[in-house]
């Protein structure tokens, strides 16, 4: 084997991953705690009023990151079914079923605040627009990667159906992303550009890019803390997961 | 310090939605924990019950 096929296997083994998952989640969630705080003092206080929404924009500094992570982590999750698919590496199974829960939470922030925001600058809650709705097709998709998991007894089973569920509905991403463009959308275009400049003062930019970063090292925490579960479920029987379990009973 | 908290006029809005965003996250915090400790309860009454009965470790 070579060098890097060593390190995957070593690094994915359960016990392994398990230890280092606890070693690193922590750290993730505290950097992201400092970001939120940087982000927020940036985004509430110091960031100016905007010309025409006056403060209501301010809502943006928690919706657009929500909006990047529910794609980010779809594609994550979808990277990940695709390897656990095609190598049956049983990490990649476990870290996409992991992701699905965090995924969802991001999008039903995105869809509540997007609709929080809607109300007083459209007028209405909700619209059958192209971004909105395929951004609740998300949701949905990962509903059902959740559900599909859940329902099948065999767990590996279950993974290779939710994963292949969730392979299939990458396609709905790019359909986020680009509906803007595509269709006549009430919905703004996006004003972040990674080519060329963006159409937004640096004062507001800031704090959005420090709470996207945040949102980001968030999930990870998040991600190692339930895979890490998932991963002594899955082996409970194994010599290590009992060891665990009893020196985690001494210490309660 | 009022003018932060009426957000002129949209403090309702805006709050509703930060106090939405922090809410789930702090539940996405504690929903793996809590599975955490369900876990790990689970498998120390299975190690319990094999030890009673020896026999049924094959």
């Amino acid at each position: 084997m070579n060098r890097l096929t060593l390190w995957f296997h070593k690094f994915g083994s359960p016990p392994t991953f398990y230890w280092l998952a606890g070693l690193l989640g922590p750290w993730f969630f505290g950097a992201s705690l400092i970001l939120f705080a940087i982000g927020l003092y940036g985004g509430l206080v110091l960031a100016p009023p905007d010309y025409q929404q006056s403060d209501a924009y301010r809502i943006i500094f928690i919706h657009v990151p929500a909006a990047w992570m529910s794609l980010f982590i779809y594609f994550f999750m979808a990277v990940n079914a695709f390897i656990a698919l095609v190598w049956r590496i049983k990490i990649s199974e476990t870290l996409a079923m992991a992701s699905a829960p965090i995924g969802a939470a991001f999008t039903a922030i995105t869809l509540a605040t997007g609709s929080i925001w809607g109300k007083p600058m459209w007028g209405t809650w909700w619209t059958w627009d192209a971004r909105l709705t395929s951004e609740l097709v998300l949701l949905f998709l990962y509903l059902g990667v959740i559900g599909l998991y859940n329902a099948i007894e065999d767990r590996r089973q279950a993974a290779r159906a939710a994963a292949f569920l969730a392979l299939v509905g990458v396609v709905n991403v790019p359909i986020v992303h680009f509906s803007v463009k595509w269709w006549n959308t009430l919905h703004q275009g996006s004003t972040v550009r990674l080519i060329g400049p963006s159409a937004i003062d640096g004062s507001m930019l800031w704090p959005l890019l420090v709470m996207a970063l945040a949102t980001k090292l968030w999930f990870f925490g998040s991600l190692f803390a339930r895979a890490r579960v998932s991963v002594l479920e899955l082996e409970g029987g194994k010599d290590w997961a009992r060891a665990e379990a009893l020196r985690s009973g001494d210490m309660a | 310090m009022n003018d932060f908290f009426v957000m002129g006029g949209y403090g309702a809005y805006v709050w509703s939605s930060f106090a939405i965003f922090f809410i789930v996250l702090i539940i996405d915090f504690i929903a793996p924990l809590l599975r955490r400790r369900r876990v790990l309860a689970e498998l120390r009454g299975r190690i319990k019950r094999q030890q009673k009965r020896p026999e049924a470790l094959a």
